[in-house]
């Protein structure tokens, strides 16, 4: 039988690769591998996922190193001969072995004024928002980020700038700054502004190019740079 | 630095870049000009000498290298160095003056 050849991190920020042999099967994804090595050699090994066909994104590992929803990476497609490297996202703690701790990616989304605040009470009738409106158009290009956190690892301004907010809050931002029932659009642009928000932003597109969702958080950041130059523009900011 | 003020920065960037984008494009085809034609340094000097337009031109373009460089070096420094208080940004603003100060330095003598 083929074997692959899995070098798995194994610790927490400090700690090693460890390798395992993994029987190569038909259709294997590397989550696959991953539940293997668990399952059948060491039961030790921690990490992280919950419906295994791309829908939570809990299960986002550095794989190659490239950032990837390992349930939704066929081995045949990373494997480098029969050898896989595998290791915890980066740009976030470890917790232990795969998994990390996604505490401050979230707290970021917070920082963000990830937050929808209502315009609206539950005594006013439902807003109608025209779906091919610009708003509901720019908010609709990011709306489907499941917080899997593949950007934010692969982003190298995060890993320079621990502050910045990183490419899933500002686009979380950027598609509330889009909705029109939202009425907290100035603090808002004013959280995602500066050194910590979009204007640290390289535009090296890695968060765009990884996302699994196909998303262009890239696009979102620009987006909030235009809205924050406007802002201030007009003394709003 | 406040949100405000970074994005004042920020605008204060793209529009110096904006500007640069003209007046590199102007200072190319001036060099190509003058290489092209085979002028010599005094042939170059006769047509900067008392030239207003030029003086006008090349203190715009000073102005906006000044702008634009001190704010992309603070970022790097930023980045790179972890320099992120308030030095950094009275370094970059003597940066700023220096930029001008020898760049317009340089326009003048080719002025007179």
């Amino acid at each position: 039988m083929d074997m692959l050849q899995v070098s798995v991190w194994r610790g927490a920020a400090s700690g090693g690769y460890r390798t395992y042999e993994v029987p190569r099967q038909e259709s294997q994804s590397v989550l696959d591998v991953v539940t293997y090595i668990q399952r059948s050699i060491d039961p030790t090994l921690a990490y992280r996922f919950a419906c295994r066909v791309g829908m939570c994104g809990a299960c986002a590992m550095t794989v190659n190193g490239v950032a990837r929803w390992t349930c939704r990476t066929h081995v045949t497609k990373v494997a480098k001969g029969n050898a896989i490297q595998i290791a915890p996202l980066a740009n976030l703690p470890v917790v232990k072995d795969l998994v990390t701790d996604m505490r401050e990616f979230f707290d970021k989304w917070a920082r963000a004024r990830g937050q929808f605040v209502p315009s609206a009470t539950r005594k006013d009738d439902f807003a109608r928002v025209a779906s091919d409106s610009p708003g509901r158009v720019a908010a609709n290009a990011g709306i489907e980020c499941i917080g899997c956190g593949v950007c934010y690892a692969s982003c190298d301004v995060v890993s320079w700038n621990s502050g910045y907010l990183g490419p899933a809050a500002l686009n979380r931002a950027w598609t509330l700054v889009n909705d029109v029932r939202d009425r907290a659009r100035r603090e808002r642009l004013a959280a995602v502004a500066g050194d910590a928000g979009c204007h640290a932003c390289h535009t090296h597109l890695d968060c765009s190019e990884r996302c699994p969702k196909s998303i262009a958080p890239t696009a979102a950041i620009a987006g909030l740079k235009r809205a924050v130059a406007l802002a201030a523009w007009k003394g709003e900011l | 630095m406040g949100a405000k003020s970074e994005t004042w920065l920020w605008i204060a960037q793209r529009a110096s870049a904006a500007l640069l984008a003209l007046c590199v494009l102007v200072h190319l085809l001036t060099i190509i000009y003058a290489v092209r034609h085979g002028l010599s340094g005094a042939a170059i000097l006769e047509r900067t000498r008392g030239n207003a337009a030029g003086l006008a031109f090349y203190s715009l373009y000073v102005l906006a290298i000044a702008v634009h460089a001190p704010i992309g070096l603070r970022t790097l420094c930023q980045e790179w160095l972890g320099w992120r208080n308030a030095s950094l940004n009275w370094f970059m603003a003597a940066v700023a003056v220096a930029l001008f100060a020898f760049g317009l330095r340089a326009a003048w003598a080719v002025f007179v």
